[in-house]
């Protein structure tokens, strides 16, 4: 705040008056009073805050001042059956059965839930809106309970939120499926919401994909991944996910997002890891204008574990943010993070790390690394990794690289006669596979390989 | 069975600010083993470098040809596809690349035109040298031990099949079978099809396994002796200090 502004009381921070973001707007959107409730209140602090800015630290490199909220509208709930047109449906079928075998599939479309199939009773997952879990209301915000900005937002304007409630001790085979489609017309805002609680010694693995009805994965040659029906539609898209793993459990959880060029993404996924529970999500980053995907995974019991993966490739002009919090706040907690990705033509990338290890968290260990391979001259990566430690007795390690297709690389295939288009090509795939591989569910390995390669301008041949 | 020969010519080069190599000179003809000694220091490594055009490094003067072809002028990649190849003492990882797509990539390019099969000629090599086929589909040098990596660098040799190659220290790392089988596969290679050798080493152990026709003790970037297997034992025995 500038001297002048103090003086006079303005605050030229202060909060926005949207016309189409008002707690009006969410009073009006259907569900159990409870839900109608939280909607409000949540629309009231939002419309009560101030936007985020560049000037703020975690919103730093972001484009949060060109994003205009007057542009958009809450949309969805003028379809309440959900409807993903006749051609996407048959492509979406064909997506989700690319992934294998599965234990239950929710499509929702534009927020509103539109399939819903298990083939595992209720003793092992509870699967469907979170209106319809007797716990719903204390499920949704369990992990993410102070919501700020873009999660509020969602609170506010979530339709149906989606539950994955995995019974404790039960063992889930295959993994459940969530796809969220975005459709319809430009200026539409989307806010999907997904709830996964692993119940305490549970295992189980969720695949959770965030799609444009009309570019990406449900493009319509299935030859080209990123061929898209005509120019994008300027969309808002705002997903939010909470992963709460019990004690002695094990969740892993992969998600893709394959949204539009000329979309606005803030996702923001939440973890809470209990005691002897392990977390192993991988994220895949392909889409979206700008998209910003925040991953806050806080260890609250002893031993507890995450491995936290990240795939990305930027291509055009296309802005990929990622900002991580591995959040020590138990003895003897491991974390693991490696985000990896690339960044063509004009594109840029931003990740910025914090580990934070708190007073008492003894014995921890953290790892945070972060390598950004820039494959045109006029792309960039910034890599912000930080470190935060209350406590002596841990160990911390970070580390980040950002640069061309590494030089020693290329020397050692040329070395073999390899020419050196050849040779960058090979290093690329080889980026990419190598990080493929480290997808937790094999059902999504494939794929994700598959739309990596398309991606990166590179296949194996 | 290839003639040729590999000629180093009053080569200096070095690092930018610093002329390691000062005048170099030696010649290896195809068949031939010769072993390149010397202490820390001397420039072997920054020979093995120069010669293959790893970036970082400058030419200065004198001149290498591989009968008759300026090595020098060329990029790494068609250096190699002339005939020479370097087993790295350092070989690097590549992730995600496994060996059989880089030779898949790379047999395209070998002198006398792609061979036709690389999984057949891959599985052959790695019996010969004692090559654990589980590593074939690993990633280049990734998760691999020093002596696996060597192992791995003959390996490609031996699918490859330069006319010439440089031994970078590939005796470092290795243990006593490693070092057999690495130098027997070399050995052999030198009659199979005439590989030319340049074997740059510290100690004389790997001289015992893969005998040489003639070493030269380098010093101060330049080749200060030359003379047959002998030369080697003398080395062994007395030290560098007489060439110092």
């Amino acid at each position: 705040m500038s001297a002048e502004a103090r003086a006079t009381g303005l605050d030229p921070r202060e909060a926005p008056i949207l016309p189409t973001f008002t707690p009006d707007h969410a009073a009006a959107l259907p569900g159990a009073p409870w839900l109608a409730q939280r909607r409000v209140e949540a629309a009231e602090a939002f419309s009560s805050s101030p936007l985020p800015t560049e000037k703020d630290e975690v919103w730093r490199y972001s484009r949060i001042d060109d994003l205009d909220l007057e542009r958009f509208r809450p949309t969805g709930s003028e379809h309440p059956g959900g409807d993903p047109g006749p051609s996407s449906s048959g492509r979406l079928h064909a997506l989700v059965d690319g992934l294998g075998a599965r234990s239950g599939l929710v499509v929702t479309i534009n927020g509103v839930l539109a399939t819903l199939s298990s083939s595992v009773g209720d003793d092992v997952v509870v699967l469907g809106r979170a209106t319809d879990h007797p716990e719903g209301a204390d499920l949704l915000g369990a992990v993410l309970a102070d919501p700020h900005d873009f999660p509020l937002l969602n609170d506010a304007f979530a339709i149906d939120p989606v539950v994955i409630d995995v019974q404790a001790g039960a063992t889930v085979a295959d993994p459940v499926v969530v796809v969220h489609v975005v459709s319809g017309a430009a200026g539409g805002a989307v806010f999907p919401r997904t709830v996964v609680r692993t119940g305490a010694g549970a295992t189980a693995g969720v695949i959770e994909i965030v799609v444009d009805a009309d570019s990406g994965l449900l493009a319509d040659a299935p030859t080209d991944l990123f061929s898209s029906a005509g120019p994008p539609v300027e969309r808002l898209v705002v997903p939010v996910t909470e992963l709460k793993v019990g004690d002695g459990a094990s969740l892993a959880y992969v998600s893709i997002q394959s949204l539009g060029g000329a979309t606005w993404q803030m996702a923001h996924q939440a973890s809470i890891i209990g005691a002897d529970a392990t977390l192993s999500s991988y994220a895949v980053a392909l889409g979206g204008s700008y998209a910003r995907l925040r991953t806050d995974s806080a260890l609250m019991g002893e031993s507890g574990a995450s491995r936290l993966r990240a795939a990305f490739i930027g291509r055009d002009d296309q802005m990929l943010d990622f900002r991580t919090l591995q959040d020590h706040r138990a003895p003897r907690t491991t974390s693991d993070l490696l985000f990896m990705g690339a960044v063509a033509d004009r594109s840029h990338s931003v990740y910025s790390g914090l580990i934070r290890v708190r007073r008492g968290a003894v014995k921890s260990d953290a790892m945070q690394t972060n390598h950004n391979l820039v494959l045109d001259e006029g792309a960039h990566a910034d890599s912000v990794p930080n470190l935060d430690i209350e406590e002596n007795d841990v160990k911390c390690s970070h580390g980040s690289t950002v640069g061309p297709v590494d030089e020693d690389q290329r020397y050692y295939l040329e070395s073999r006669g390899i020419e050196p288009g050849r040779a960058e090509q090979l290093i690329v795939a080889g980026f990419f596979e190598s990080i493929a591989d480290q997808v937790p569910l094999p059902g999504a390995r494939d794929l994700i390989g598959r739309a990596l390669a398309e991606r990166s301008g590179v296949s194996h041949g | 069975m290839s003639t040729g020969e590999l000629v180093i010519e009053d080569l200096r080069a070095g690092i930018p600010g610093r002329e390691i190599l000062q005048g170099l000179s030696l010649t290896v003809r195809s068949g031939e083993v010769h072993a390149v000694m010397g202490p820390n220091g001397s420039g072997k490594s920054t020979l093995a470098h120069v010669l293959m055009g790893r970036p970082g490094y400058e030419v200065l003067g004198g001149s290498v040809t591989l009968d008759g072809i300026d090595l020098l002028a060329l990029p790494t990649w068609q250096r190699a596809r002339a005939g020479l190849f370097l087993a790295m003492q350092h070989p690097i990882e590549v992730p995600g690349v496994s060996l059989v797509e880089s030779l898949t990539a790379a047999r395209q390019t070998v002198p006398g035109g792609p061979f036709p099969d690389v999984l057949e000629r891959l599985n052959a090599e790695a019996a010969r040298i004692s090559f654990d086929e589980r590593f074939l589909d690993r990633s280049l040098n990734v998760d691999l031990s020093g002596g696996e990596r060597k192992r791995n660098e003959t390996l490609q040799l031996g699918v490859l099949r330069p006319r010439f190659a440089v031994l970078d220290e590939i005796d470092s790392g290795l243990d006593v079978d490693a070092l057999a089988d690495v130098g027997r596969r070399v050995q052999e290679a030198t009659s199979e099809w005439g590989l030319g050798v340049l074997a740059i080493t510290h100690f004389r152990r790997l001289l015992d396994v893969l005998r040489p026709d003639v070493v030269h003790v380098l010093s101060g970037g330049r080749v200060v002796a030359t003379g047959g297997a002998e030369l080697a034992e003398i080395v062994d025995r007395t030290g560098y200090a007489a060439y110092t």
